[in-house]
């Protein structure tokens, strides 16, 4: 059973894949990933590539789902933004995973 | 009401102990708790709405309640609760909550344990949200994972 859970989930992960097909916008996820949601300065600073060209980034991320921004004062905070079904089926696999270790020890209990 | 595949859990486990012994592991309250790791305060009998406290390594202070359902010897046993109810700043009490069934058949080469989960489409998503935030799983970690396989080898 923890063999299946650790299987590829290429299906699933595909549509994400598709718009991180760069890797300044995988980086961009990342970052929004890791440091929560930032405006488009703090996602500049250090990435080595342009305020246009992280906007321009930011814009193809949204039209995948990916993130979404909104307006906080004067300037536009992006917030990454996984999918439902997306959060759906990955809290599935949470639950499963505690699900497989439970009978596993279940299993000992019993066998034992 | 349509069952979609991220409303239900199922999983099957054979194993070679004998029923009985399966059965009491899984009613006996302090069996049940020991490989759940939990603590419960009352035997489980049907109807009945117990405390169990959480053993599960950093989750210790957390207490959470179970209705027992259904107890039909050997063969049918089910509660419901709260799934993933992690987080203690929460009151899950109003929330929809989940049906957990564990059936019991014998098969060639022992016992055949059946656990299904199910009702998971209607815990807010917002919540499964937040428990995958606060799992070392969670999305921060995936993306890290889609990272490093999309990577180029060097």
């Amino acid at each position: 059973m923890s063999a299946a859970r650790r299987s590829p989930r290429a299906g699933i992960e595909a549509p994400i894949f598709s718009g991180l097909g760069d890797p300044t916008r995988l980086k961009l996820v990342s970052r929004l990933a890791e440091g929560g949601p930032q405006s488009i300065r703090r996602l500049t600073e250090g990435s080595g590539v342009t305020r246009q060209a992280i906007t321009k980034h930011l814009l193809v991320l949204d039209q995948a789902g990916l993130v979404r921004g909104a307006r906080r004062g004067r300037e536009r905070v992006w917030t990454l933004e996984p999918r439902p079904l997306d959060v759906a089926r990955r809290y599935l696999d949470l639950v499963s995973s505690r699900w497989d270790d439970a009978l596993e020890r279940l299993r000992r209990l019993v066998e034992d | 009401m349509a069952t979609t595949t991220t409303d239900r859990i199922e999983k099957e486990v054979l194993l070679s102990a004998p029923r009985a012994r399966i059965w009491r592991a899984l009613t006996d309250s302090k069996e049940f708790g020991a490989w759940f790791r939990a603590e419960f305060t009352e035997p489980f009998r049907p109807g009945a709405t117990i405390r169990g406290r959480t053993l599960y390594p950093g989750y210790e202070h957390l207490t959470f309640g179970i209705v027992i359902q259904a107890i039909e010897p050997e063969r049918l046993f089910s509660l419901r609760w709260h799934p993933y109810a992690i987080d203690p700043n929460v009151d899950y009490s109003n929330e929809p909550t989940t049906l957990v069934e564990f059936t019991l058949e014998d098969v060639d080469g022992g016992t055949l344990l059946r656990v299904t989960e199910s009702g998971f489409d209607q815990i807010p998503l917002a919540r499964r949200a937040e428990a995958l935030r606060m799992n070392d799983g969670g999305w921060a970690a995936q993306m890290k994972n889609i990272e490093a396989y999309l990577r180029p080898a060097s």
